[in-house]
């Protein structure tokens, strides 16, 4: 037997892509998010939430991920924001290069903030950077309170997270305080919101911040 | 979720190294997957099963080492396995801890068998690979 050695990371192709984004954001002196949860926990309400509250006073530019549809894409572009609709075609998270290719059909140049509203999965995205700033991880009081300990590495892996959903709380069996104990101990860097796109509750200290975030990368 | 593209991945890493006439030589590919990679092992091992299937690699089997999550406390700095979910330091039960391991996912070598001439099919292993 011979021995070949190889010593390659299998993502570093896709860092090195992510890397190349990360540049082209700091360039235009952007911050760029990539949104991430399940299916239906409320990333693309948020975002709503979010332009309506911002699009005044910021330029906002969306690339949105899913396995199947351009729904999302016709949600957002009501708003009058520009956005392209990534489309997987049953591929479970959002890779750099995907990112890099909707970039090419955006004006950077004329934005200051990129919200990537990645495919609806706990576990993969976790693992693939785009190269964002951060990782913002939507979790809703309907999920219950025990997933930032069963999925640590999306948990672990970001550094906000938003508890959507918050006006449910009377109906569903989860607390808040378990949430934020549980998220707190795969990440006790977590900054955490809590909101609602119903009723309006946390979005403004979610949109004051990210406002903060925004000017701060244009500095 | 992903593991057949990431079988796909190690699939062309091993072609960049081995040229498809010498691929039925590749017995073993040795791969590092983290406990925090998001990767099933039985699944990879599947997947890959699964598309090296009339390739001229087929033959290879896939030894996957598992890496634990390991990670160093920021304030007493002890070094320990951790023990998911939980990320507290077990000695001084602070929870600012980094992870050091547990993230790998890495094509790490191959086995080769020699043909009947002797000849070392690892001397055919492109310029860059390190190979003994």
């Amino acid at each position: 037997m011979s021995i070949v050695t190889i010593e390659r990371r299998l993502l570093e192709r896709n860092d090195a892509i992510a890397a190349e984004n990360r540049l082209a954001f700091e360039a235009n002196g952007l911050f760029a998010i990539n949104m991430v949860s399940s299916p239906g926990a409320g990333k693309t309400s948020l975002l709503e939430r979010t332009i309506e509250r911002l699009r005044d006073r910021l330029r906002i530019v969306v690339i949105e991920g899913d396995v199947q549809t351009d729904l999302d894409a016709q949600r957002v572009a009501r708003y009058d924001v520009p956005v392209v609709q990534i489309v997987t075609n049953g591929g479970c998270h959002l890779e750099a290069r995907l990112v890099n290719d909707a970039l090419g059909r955006l004006e950077l140049d004329r934005a200051d903030l990129v919200v990537i509203e990645n495919v609806g999965n706990l576990v993969c995205p976790a693992n693939f950077d785009l190269g964002e700033a951060m990782k913002v991880v939507v979790l809703s009081t309907a999920e219950g309170d025990d997933k930032p300990l069963k999925y640590p590495g999306m948990f672990r892996n970001a550094a906000v997270l938003v508890i959507n959903k918050v006006d449910l709380l009377p109906y569903v069996n989860a607390d808040v305080g378990v949430i934020r104990s549980n998220a707190r101990a795969v990440n006790p860097d977590l900054l955490i919101f809590e909101t609602s796109c119903t009723n309006g509750a946390g979005i403004d200290e979610w949109c004051d911040w990210l406002e903060g975030r925004v000017e701060a990368a244009h500095a | 979720m992903h593991e057949l593209g990431i079988a796909g991945g190690i699939l062309d890493l091993v072609r960049m190294h081995v040229p498809a006439e010498l691929g039925g030589r590749v017995r073993v590919v040795h791969v590092r997957v983290g406990e925090m990679a998001g990767v099933v092992p039985e699944s990879l091992d599947f997947c890959f099963g699964a598309i090296i299937r009339d390739t001229p690699y087929e033959q290879a089997e896939l030894v996957i080492e598992r890496v634990p999550a390991r990670a160093v406390c920021r304030a007493c700095g002890s070094r320990f396995d951790l023990d998911l979910p939980r990320f507290a330091c077990p000695a001084c039960g602070d929870v600012g801890v980094e992870m050091v391991e547990g993230r790998e996912l890495q094509v790490m070598y191959l086995e080769l068998a020699d043909d009947e001439s002797g000849d070392r099919a690892a001397s055919l292993a492109e310029e860059g690979a390190g190979v003994s």
